[in-house]
This record gives structure tokens, sequence and C-alpha cells, in this order.
């Protein structure tokens, strides 16, 4: 009852807190741009798309590591924040590539396509971005009832793929320091083994306990 | 009737301002800065900001005296060096490890002077040069950047290479104290780079060691660089201890550590795209930040970085594209 009652606090904090990384960028280039500090370095076109890109991967892996954690610190009801994190995740996703096509690329459009079909790692990052495009429009409370609680899950399943095709295109873009994109890359797949070794578990369970009703 | 005639390398007269434009502005920020923000300085720590020691006889060149140089901060600011980092902001923060006096000099290979140099050796008995020049980076950004240095064929011929000599091999420090990134396989240490011998003797490449009339500071590669303006930035080797005349051509760092990408001689080139992103075009930095960089508009790349008239010569009936 507790955790009920305080939840639209809560989420409001999760809102807020979603919102800081996109206010400190744009407090920082207008910090830069009136105060001629350098926040966002000389080259802010290349900064403001490798941070936008680094928020998105961010977001992507606090959503998916929301049920374990929620499992871990036995409080179930933080997964009622996680599709407003994915939603977050899918907001700089989308502002990433915006800013490369609308600022780093000047809406050359042709130059985009030639990259799409050209370089592998645009390519992967798009992929990564489209799939998203689902999960967010049935992000809602309607499109979940619309869809049913299994048939959704296994949709939003999808959040994996994504996230390691994010991992996948950081890594084939970078040149020489390849610790940040590793590191994603095992922090997904260990949440991505939590979750399956769970799934077993919870499989098993129930094959145990109740062999006759199988459905939920 | 008034003609002129125009090197391709001038700028157009919408770049051009008044010599010693940059100069009288440093000396403005800095007596500004003196004046207002002093007890603010220390707070920001940067060594970026600590003085350099001035040149002495330095002579002007009409090398890119109508171009509008980058600003001080944004050349000792935002560097590749990842000796020190691999973030544009790392070398400016760390590189306060590295100490460029004393500096030794090890030349080695084809040539009759061979041998252990200090720094004093190499370039003292040589003129000091201003060369104002346009810095590409593979990366898709460029610079204007004020160099002090030496023209390398000066150096070289006091080397007395022998006719052996085919290529010429440089190595940077390789000392995980002083240059703490090395300690991590990020790419093959220590960073090495190599030129034609004819490249190495062109009148445009220097031995530079110092920015701005003063002294190089230390994540710009201090105390002595390489800078051959009509190529990547990549081929501009910092902090060089070893110079070695050779017959074969030596390997350079980036085109061993990811050879399709990165070639041996890289020259500035916007017909031939980087696996990875256009070379069309680059982002000229000014070193205005903020918003009106975030939208400035991006400048044509041009062949061999507008360096053509003068070094096209050196690769007449080489296939470009192959030779990357």
């Amino acid at each position: 009852m507790a955790i009920k009652r305080s939840r639209p606090f809560f989420k409001t904090c999760v809102f807020f807190a979603g919102l800081i990384p996109f206010g400190w960028l744009a407090f920082a280039l207008w910090s830069d741009t009136v105060n001629a500090t350098v926040y966002m370095t000389a080259d802010p076109v290349q900064k403001l798309n490798r941070e936008l890109g680094d928020w998105a991967m961010i977001f992507i892996i606090i959503t998916i590591a929301v049920r374990p954690f929620a499992d871990l610190t036995k409080k179930p009801g933080l997964v009622a924040y996680r599709r407003m994190i994915g939603l977050y995740a899918f907001f700089y996703a989308l502002l990433h590539v915006s800013s490369y096509v609308g600022i780093d690329l000047q809406l050359d459009l042709m130059v985009f396509v030639k990259d799409i079909t050209n370089r592998n790692y645009i390519l992967v990052g798009m992929v990564s971005l489209t799939l998203l495009f689902p999960l967010a429009v049935t992000s809602t409370k309607g499109m979940m009832k619309r869809l049913g609680g299994s048939r959704w899950k296994r949709l939003h399943y999808l959040v994996y793929l994504i996230a390691i095709l994010g991992a996948l295109h950081f890594f084939m873009m970078t040149r020489a320091d390849f610790s940040r994109p590793i590191l994603y890359a095992v922090v997904i797949l260990v949440l991505l083994g939590y979750r399956g070794w769970t799934y077993q578990r919870k499989t098993r369970l129930k094959k145990r306990t109740a062999p006759t009703t199988e459905a939920t | 009737m008034l003609i002129k005639t125009k090197n391709i390398s001038d700028a157009k007269s919408s770049e051009i301002v008044q010599q010693d434009f940059y100069y009288n502005r440093r000396k403005f920020l800095t007596s500004a800065a003196g004046l207002g923000c002093a007890a603010l300085l220390p707070a920001l720590g940067s060594p970026a900001f600590g003085a350099q020691k001035p040149l002495k006889n330095v002579q002007k060149t009409a090398w890119g005296d109508k171009l509008q140089p980058t600003t001080f901060d944004a050349v000792t600011t935002y560097n590749n060096f990842y000796e020190f980092g691999t973030l544009k902001s790392d070398p400016s923060k760390n590189a306060h490890t590295l100490k460029p006096h004393p500096w030794t000099i090890e030349v080695s290979g084809h040539a009759d002077k061979t041998g252990k140099f200090s720094y004093g050796d190499i370039i003292k008995p040589h003129q000091l040069e201003e060369r104002i020049y346009r810095m590409r980076c593979v990366e898709g950004w460029s610079m204007v950047i004020p160099w002090v240095g030496v023209p390398l064929a000066k150096i070289i011929k006091r080397l007395e290479p022998t006719s052996k000599a085919k290529y010429i091999a440089f190595e940077t420090l390789l000392d995980r104290q002083q240059m703490p990134l090395q300690k991590f396989p990020i790419l093959p240490w220590p960073y090495v780079e190599g030129l034609r011998m004819d490249e190495a003797m062109h009148p445009l490449t220097i031995m530079a060691i110092g920015v701005f009339g003063s002294e190089m500071p230390n994540q710009n590669g201090a105390p002595m660089r390489l800078v051959v303006p009509w190529k990547y930035g990549f081929k501009g080797i910092k902090s060089i201890v070893k110079i070695s005349f050779v017959e074969k051509q030596p390997p350079s760092t980036w085109s061993v550590s990811t050879p399709h990408e990165y070639g041996f001689y890289s020259n500035v080139n916007p017909e031939v795209d980087h696996p990875r992103w256009s070379q069309k075009r680059e982002r000229l930095i000014t070193g205005e930040g903020g918003f009106s960089a975030l939208f400035a508009k991006k400048i044509e790349t041009k062949m061999f970085n507008g360096y053509a008239e003068e070094v096209a010569g050196l690769y007449a009936g080489m296939d470009l594209k192959k030779n990357f």
C-alpha cells in the first residue's frame, strides 16, 4: 500500500531525473555560448552527438537492469518505473540520430542514405533505433491491455536485442579505446544472463508445483 | 589594372585579418584575465593556461599570413594525444607529467651523422620560422595553427643521409611514467610515423617547437613534433625521440592498428572517403564554442588540404585511392 501511494511522487522524480542529462547538455551549450566556457569542447558537434548516444545506451541498460535490481532488493514495485526509463532511452537515441543528421551532416540526406547503405556501424545503429519504435508506441497502458500481457512481454523482450545492437554500434565506431563499449556489452550480457537464469528457474518451478495447470 | 597572382593556398579575402591580430587579442585576453580573474585562474588549473616561454628571433613568413588562426585556447585544449587520454580534453589535463627538458633525440640508420643529440643540437643551429598552416584531422574537423619551427629539410641536411635513405622514420617517447596511457594497449606503443624522403625534404614540412610564438605546450607534442600540412593530422607525430633513415617504407601506428582505414600516405583528399565517414567537408574549429560552433556551416575540404599547388607533383602518376 505504501508503495502504491508514493508511486506518482516517485514517477515524477524519475521523470525529472531522466531530463537531467538533457538539461545539462543544454546548459553546457548555453554557457559555452554566453560565458565562453568549454564544457562541450571546441567541437561541440562531435561532443553533443557522443553524449546523446552515450545517454541512450545508459538508459537502455538501466531499463533492463530494473527487474534484476527489483528482485535483488525485493522491491517488485520498482518495475513500475521501467517503461518511463525505456522511453528516455528512446528519447536520447532519437536525439542522437537527429543531431547526427541535422547538425553533423547539416541535413544532407543523400550522405545519410549513403551512410546507411555503406557503413555497417550506422546500419546497426539505425536497426537498433528502428526496433525501439514499436516498443515506444506500445508503452502506454492502453496498448498493454490491447496486446495482452504475454504478447506485450514477448514484444518487449526486443529490448535485449536493441541493447546488444546498440553496444555493437558503439564498438564498431570506436577506433582505439574499446573499454567503454566492452563494459556496456558485458553489463548487458550479465543482465541478459540473469533474466535467462530466472526464466528457466521459474518454468522449472512451475512444472514441479503445478504440472497440470500450465496456463497463467 | 592591377593583376595579382594568387596562390591556391592563399585565403579568400573574407578570411583575411590584420597581421598580429591574434597576438594583440591574446595580449588583451591575458591582461584582462590578470586584472579581472586573477583569483580564478589557479582554480582552473589547466596547464593550457600555464605560461609558455615566448620564443625569440622568430622569423615571420608568408605562409598563411592571411589565415585567421584558431584561438590559443582551442589549439591547446582540443587535442588528440592518446598517450594522455582518448578524450580531446584529456591531454591538456594530463600532459603535465611530460618532461620535455632536457630532451635527447637518437638518430640512426643511413646517415653520416648518427648518435644521440640534445634538443639544442637539433634545433639551435637554425632560424626559427612561423608558419600558419591549416590542420585537417582525419576525423573531419580542422584548425588553423600558427606553428613555430624549422624546416625539416634543414635538419635532415645536417645529418647527412646517404643515398640509401629512402624514407625517414620517427618515434614518440616511450615512458609509462611520463605518458600514463601507455600502460594500456589502446595503440601499439610507442607511436611511430614515417615519410618518404621527398616528402620529408619538402619546404612545407617542418619540425615544430612552438605555437603562437611560444614554446610547444606538452599537450601539443613538446618539445618537438612533426607538421606536414597536406596530410591528416595524425601524421604529425609528437614528442619525437628517435629519427632513423631507412631504405624501406617504415610502419606508421594507425596503419598498423587499423590497416583498412589508415594508410601510410594519408594525404588529405576529399575524394577518398574514410570507410566510416565522408571526407568531403570539414568543421573548421575557430575557437568559438557553444551554439555558434554547433550550427556553423561546414567548409569544403580541399585536395592536399589546399596545398595542392605545392605538393601535387610529389604524387604524379600515383593512384591516390590505392595509396590512401
